[in-house]
């Protein structure tokens, strides 16, 4: 009995090995498969949090897991009955446990410090080139423009049978958040029955809906792209049926999209997203011409 | 009519169905509740199973209705929560092993002993009957998350109710149960047995007496409020009447986070028994263990707001929930070198509740760590509600609270029924439920990182990979109950005796004086402590 046990204990201990993964970071602005770490960043704040996380929090405790798992295998190998049959009898040593004491604190603290400056930057919104309200509805978002005559228009899932060519199955939807690259835009959030949230992974960012609540979070994509999240708060039957998201366009195409959406509506302008290169053009020759 | 003589007489007591109905004695009560938290444990079990059935594969498979797979998802944490862990650990090995501990004849109040486990059968009705009402979105049963925010849980038909009233029994219950404790440890030790001889698992079972009663009754006002919301036109949560859905949240969690605590600090307890029992050596540093739990429920009250940092909180008062937080992980560290010391320069056998503890501190250390992580605000917005904190608290709650569970399960199995179990079969569960709780939650750290969100039936195509692995882990653990619940028959069935001292010179707490099983009424002379 007694080997078998030991067998079992050394078994467990190889396959937390085998477990303990490093993990990637994976591109684009959707999940990937069998992807193990955190996405791609398009985000200052994104940017910060990958740093923190992979190249700082991982490690630490990766170290901290790798040591007690050290320290196990040792306990396991050396102090058992076969090799050390006599015990001994210390249950005390004060210099060890102040030791065990302090130098977890001493990681916590640097730990603490990047921690802070990145709570700070994240949530010390910055001066916005523009505002953008996202409120959360059982079950789809809609979006407003109030710097843009208000603008606004719902954002509803593709269902499965509607997907065209290179939409994701549950992340598409049917009029995306359109916003100019490289500009820093406020974001208020709230919701008009349960609580929701809104969250894109590539942005780093989750800010939860809440109803009769204004709450406010920024963004500043800084790559073209389309970029998805799903409603991170539980709000009923078809909480998984609620996606989120955002084409991130040149500044001109913006412009175009915008004065289009004022017009004609956000359908109309829509529509011409799918021109891109007779917008660029347009714009190119009108700026040449007036 | 039964005679005050049979009553009161040397080993009379009611025999048949009064033994356990009209029960005063902390043994039989503490039988009936590890008997009912081992039922709720398979109903709940279930849930996962149909659960992780579902999510194997991308698309809608057995649930027509995601609102079904939102009440499976309700149902299970509350079970396993309330259902099965609590009274396990607190009502079954607490009142087992309270009074053999402590030298004590029982509990203090032993009718309110009965009276607190006789309010969970019908708790359990009340929830069981919520699956099958009217719930929210016109569909049968509550789906709004064990948690119950509001106004997600503000609407919708009586199944909500019917699960609202059913915490409050349980909570009802535990405050009773608390109550037995706290009184039971300072009045009724042993004479010699001081507050620094107390032994851990009486430690740990007085700190969670204490938080459950500081916590529960905020529990308890919040959830009246919700059901007066519901009811009686109030409007506590409801913005359009001057109410804050975030109210709710934050009383939810000044009970939710202290009740992690509840749950693992009996685990601590047992933990500690084990390893000192099989490496033949007494608990490393006593007092930084008993003065680490205290901290850790102290420090466990005041940092409730860490789950909440998505709901835009001022910016300063989250950098105090950051550092609050990450303060609780140098008591936890403590625990554990302490733990690994014990062993250290001891002379280990490998018998099953030790192996189930060795398993315990690594997983344990897992999911301690992720919550190093998820301490951070920055980084918890990017993982909040995703898998990653589905994998975090079932490393520190079903992987580590269970393994701590079945570690004192084998402990004390031959103390409880007076048999030994088969030493092979132990071992084999371990190895199954190893594999299969790491295959299952292992992988969810990387759906999580990759921002899957948790509560969802269905899923973006890229998630296929890792929720596959994942659901073949959870069969594979199915596998370990079977084998667990098979070891449990095999032992009754050869009936092989157990001495009163199975475990040798390093089991050396007062139980281990008793013959197995104990007596119905022990310690009538009692025993002095040196
Ligand atoms: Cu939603």
């Amino acid at each position: 009995m007694g080997r078998f046990g030991r067998f079992s204990a050394i078994l467990f201990m190889s396959f937390s090995f085998l477990l303990s993964t490093v993990l990637f970071s994976f591109a684009s602005g959707q999940p990937q498969p069998w992807q193990m770490g955190l996405s791609e960043s398009v985000t200052p704040i994104m940017t910060e949090l990958l740093w923190f996380h992979d190249d700082f929090l991982l490690w630490i405790i990766g170290f901290v897991t790798f040591f007690v798992l050290f320290l196990l295998i040792v306990v396991v190998l050396f102090f058992n009955k076969r090799f050390h049959p006599v015990p001994s009898t210390t249950s005390h040593n004060t210099a060890i446990e102040v030791i065990w004491t302090v130098i977890p604190i001493l990681i916590l603290i640097v730990i603490a410090v990047p921690s802070f400056r990145l709570l700070y930057f994240e949530r010390v919104i910055p001066e916005a080139a523009m505002t953008i309200k996202a409120i959360g509805h059982q079950w789809y978002w809609s979006y407003e423009y109030p710097d843009h005559e208000d603008v606004s228009f719902d954002s509803v899932m593709v269902e499965d049978e509607d997907l065209k060519a290179g939409q994701p199955r549950l992340l598409a939807v049917d009029q995306e958040l359109i916003v100019p690259v490289g500009k820093v835009v406020r974001l208020l959030v709230t919701a008009s029955d349960v609580i929701h949230s809104w969250a894109i992974p590539s942005f780093g960012m989750k800010i939860d809906a809440i109803p009769g609540r204004l709450n406010e979070s920024w963004f500043k994509a800084e790559k073209v792209g389309v970029y998805y999240g799903q409603c991170s708060e539980l709000c009923g039957v078809r909480h998984a049926f609620m996606p989120i998201a955002v084409r991130v366009v040149e500044q001109e195409i913006f412009d175009a999209w915008i004065t289009m959406a004022v017009q004609s509506g956000p359908e109309d302008a829509n529509e011409l997203l799918t021109h891109r290169h007779k917008i660029l053009s347009r714009t190119v020759s009108l700026k040449n011409g007036g | 009519m039964v005679t005050h003589a049979a009553d009161h007489g040397q080993g009379g007591y009611p025999t048949g169905w009064r033994r356990y109905l009209f029960s005063t004695n902390h043994k039989d009560i503490g039988t009936m509740y590890l008997i009912f938290g081992m039922l709720n444990g398979l109903i709940g079990g279930a849930l996962s199973i149909v659960i992780r059935m579902e999510l194997q594969n991308p698309g809608l498979q057995f649930f027509g209705d995601p609102h079904l797979f939102n009440v499976f998802t309700t149902a299970h944490g509350l079970i396993m929560l309330f259902l099965m862990l609590m009274p396990a650990l607190i009502g079954g090995f607490g009142n087992w092993f309270v009074p053999l501990m402590i030298g004590a004849p029982d509990m203090a109040f032993p009718r309110l002993n009965n009276v607190s486990f006789w309010l969970l059968p019908p708790a359990a009705l009340l929830l069981f009957m919520s699956l099958f009402s009217e719930g929210d979105s016109g569909g049968s049963g509550f789906g709004g998350g064990w948690t119950l925010y509001p106004p997600l849980s503000a609407g919708g038909g009586p199944a909500v109710d019917y699960a609202i009233l059913s915490i409050h029994i349980m909570g009802i219950a535990s405050l009773l149960g608390s109550i037995n404790f706290i009184t039971t440890i300072l009045n009724m030790r042993a004479p010699g047995m001081t507050m620094h001889k107390l032994p851990l698992f009486a430690w740990s079972l007085l700190i969670t007496s204490f938080l459950l009663l500081l916590s529960l009754p905020v529990l308890a006002g919040a959830l009246t409020m919700l059901l007066t919301d519901r009811n009686f036109g109030t409007t506590f949560f409801d913005p359009s009447g001057g109410g804050d859905p975030l109210l709710f949240q934050h009383l939810f969690w000044f009970f939710g986070h202290p009740e992690v605590y509840i749950l693992v600090l009996p685990v601590f307890g047992i933990v500690s028994h084990i390893i000192s029992t099989f490496s033949c050596k007494p608990v490393f540093g006593y007092l930084g263990m008993v003065y680490a739990m205290i901290s850790i429920g102290v420090i466990g009250f005041i940092v409730w707001a860490h789950h909440m940092y998505a709901v835009g909180m001022d910016v300063n008062t989250q950098a105090y929930f950051i550092t609050a937080t990450i303060v609780i992980s140098v008591p936890t560290g403590i625990k554990i070198f302490s733990w690994i010391a014990t062993m250290w320069g001891g002379s280990i056998s490998f018998k099953p509740p030790m192996v189930w503890v060795i398993g315990f501190i690594f997983l344990f250390t897992v999911g301690g760590v992720t919550g190093v992580v998820l301490a951070n605000a920055s980084i918890n917005r990017a993982l909040h509600d995703t898998y990653y904190i589905v994998a975090h608290f079932h490393y520190v709650l079903s992987l580590g609270a269970v393994f701590g569970l079945f570690a004192g399960w084998y402990y004390w199995f031959p103390k409880i029924s007076g048999y030994m179990y088969s030493f092979f079969l132990a071992h084999m569960h371990f190895v199954v439920q190893f594999v299969g709780v790491n295959m299952i939650f292992f992988p969810q750290h990387f759906l999580g990182l990759a921002g899957m969100p948790r509560r969802y039936i269905d899923y973006p195509d890229a998630f296929a990979g890792w929720n596959y692995i994942s659901s073949i882990g959870s069969y594979v653990s199915l596998l370990g109950v079977l084998i667990f619940l098979f070891g449990v028959f095999e032992a009754f069935l050869r009936k092989r005796p157990a001495a009163s001292n199975p475990w040798g010179d390093g089991a050396n707490s007062l139980e281990w004086t008793l013959p197995s099983p104990p007596p119905f009424h022990q310690f009538e002379t009692l025993p002095h402590i040196k």
